[in-house]
């Protein structure tokens, strides 16, 4: 089990297309914030774990990069990759490197340069996330066309429609529109994402997460510096992890990703939270909504919602402020943006801003329980983390 | 790039071969030298039945550089009638007339075409049964 782990401090930039800073630059603005937030200097942090999924930012090095430049060399630092999900591993590894005792601090820095490299590159980089040569390469199989796989069975096992994919999309673009680091901040209506092109039916532009750049840091500690640092430290309670298949024609259903609906479990087991009714410990959750059918699937694999009535929280609008349970307030990956790597550790600071209620007024989700949940996917349910956070002690 | 990756996986492709564990009766496409259900790693080679239903699909209007003369296209997973499931383009159909459960066969197709010299790779597509 090892030690309590808390986060004490967490950095988030602006998402976006950001050509005016470099990938250390940008990488800097997120880790001051979070050294600001924790109130420690570069001297203190032990070890660092750095999530990138590259290929398209030419850095084939991030971590030391990084290092060097925001003064956190010489201490020790590794590049990680669970592709969209690479985030949310990255702070496991801290974590885990707390937990074990080997270190009292350590820090998860995620960095995306995504525009970089032209749209059509990133494209093909994409597509490439799933089984390289049985998907995409004999079949033209892309990112967009392995969850349009997943919308067009549950669409036709539920019923669901692709005016309920859009609602997932207006939902995120309103929340986008009063996060003031998100991508897109304008809200969107059902017309103009029903209007929106195909880009692998029956998902369209506006069911899709943009090309994004951005850069998140998450410092954690253990108990004693955590208590040293803050009075309202904000625990890691469980983390649930698993792995799907690589070829998506080993799988058994295509109505739920199975490694998302393994980790959850996981998660709760190891937050102690009951897994019949999750909603009513979990105050706020960010989900992965790489695509809006991804939200929908997450709804039902995290047990908010039965299967098939995940659609339903939509259509009652249950998932907004005042709903059973509010998810994505920052706009998710659909409206904040998608930095592949800085995703995971942009979901868990915005939550634990959000648990600490200092979030923008009219997005903060009322903290009554004091859980909060990231649910952070790579690739389509090839790599899933399950990240609960608390304002409670675990255990001791 | 894949030119061997090509070559080293033709037979698969040509006569849609996939394995067989000797012990359990696992099917696997694209074949496996280890069976990952019962563990046995007694394979052989089986080619599959070419008749089965969608279970999935998908008409990608956005495609990769190397498919971008033939979009849109129809991409599906397919459940053969022996209960192997796998991907493949669809054929000869029309975008508007698929439907989860639809009967499709396999048809013996190029692929794509890609490279300066215009490397040519056949292999397996599926096309709607006609009843």
């Amino acid at each position: 089990m090892g030690e309590n782990v808390a986060i004490v401090g967490v950095g988030h930039t602006k998402f976006g297309v950001r050509n005016d800073v470099n990938m250390p630059e940008l990488a800097w603005e997120a880790i001051k914030q979070a050294l600001l937030d924790a109130g420690l200097e570069q001297k203190d942090i032990e070890y660092v774990v750095v999530s990138n999924a590259g290929g398209w930012s030419s850095e084939p090095l991030p971590a030391v990069v990084i290092a060097e430049y925001s003064g956190l060399a010489p201490k020790g630092t590794v590049r990680v990759e669970a592709a969209c999900a690479s985030g949310s591993a990255a702070v496991k590894l801290a974590h885990d490197i707390v937990a074990s005792g080997h270190v009292d601090i350590a820090m998860a820095v995620g960095i995306e340069k995504m525009n970089e490299s032209p749209t059509p590159t990133v494209v093909e980089f994409i597509g490439r996330a799933g089984n390289y040569f049985w998907e995409f390469h004999n079949f033209g199989l892309t990112f967009p066309g392995y969850y349009a796989l997943y919308a067009t069975a549950y669409m036709s096992k539920y019923g669901a429609t692709e005016e309920d994919l859009c609602k997932v999309a207006v939902k995120s673009h309103y929340y986008g529109a009063r996060n003031p680091k998100a991508q897109f901040q304008k809200e969107i209506t059902v017309e103009k994402c029903m209007a929106s092109r195909y880009i692998a039916w029956p998902l369209k532009l506006f069911d899709c997460s943009p090309i994004t750049d951005g850069a998140t840091a998450v410092i954690v500690a253990n108990e004693k510096v955590a208590k040293q640092l803050t009075d309202t430290p904000v625990w890691i309670a469980g983390i649930g992890h698993a792995t799907g298949t690589s070829n998506l024609s080993k799988r058994t259903t295509f109505t739920s990703l199975e490694a998302g609906t393994l980790a959850a479990e996981l998660a709760y087991k190891k937050a102690g939270i009951d897994m019949d009714d999750p909603t009513k410990v979990i105050d706020v959750a960010e989900v992965h909504d790489c695509f809006t059918i991804a939200e929908i699937l997450a709804y039902e694999d995290l047990r908010f919602a039965k299967r098939g009535e995940g659609v339903k929280l939509v259509r009652e609008e249950q998932t907004y402020i005042g709903g059973k349970i509010p998810v994505n307030l920052s706009g998710g990956l659909k409206a904040k943006g998608h930095p592949i790597g800085a995703t995971g550790e942009g979901m868990i600071a915005e939550l634990t801003n959000q648990l600490k209620n200092r979030v923008e007024k009219d997005r903060q989700a009322p903290i009554k329980n004091g859980y909060a949940l990231a649910h952070n996917i790579g690739g389509t349910g090839h790599y899933a983390y399950i990240t609960i956070l608390s304002l409670s002690k675990p255990r001791g | 790039m894949t030119e061997i990756s090509d070559w080293r996986k033709r037979i698969e492709r040509y006569r849609f071969q996939g394995s067989e564990c000797v012990k359990c009766g696992a099917r696997y496409y694209p074949s496996r030298i280890k069976c990952i259900k019962c563990g046995s790693e007694e394979m052989r080679d089986v080619e599959l039945p070419r008749r089965g239903r969608v279970v999935s699909y998908t008409v990608i209007y956005n495609p990769p550089k190397k498919f971008s003369k033939y979009a849109p296209y129809a991409v599906a997973l397919i459940e053969l009638v022996d209960g192997t499931r796998v991907l493949g383009q669809l054929t000869d159909v029309d975008f508007d007339k698929i439907r989860v459960g639809m009967e499709v066969e396999a048809t013996f197709r190029k692929l794509y075409e890609y490279g300066e010299d215009g490397h040519i790779v056949y292999g397996t597509k599926f096309r709607p049964v006609v009843s």
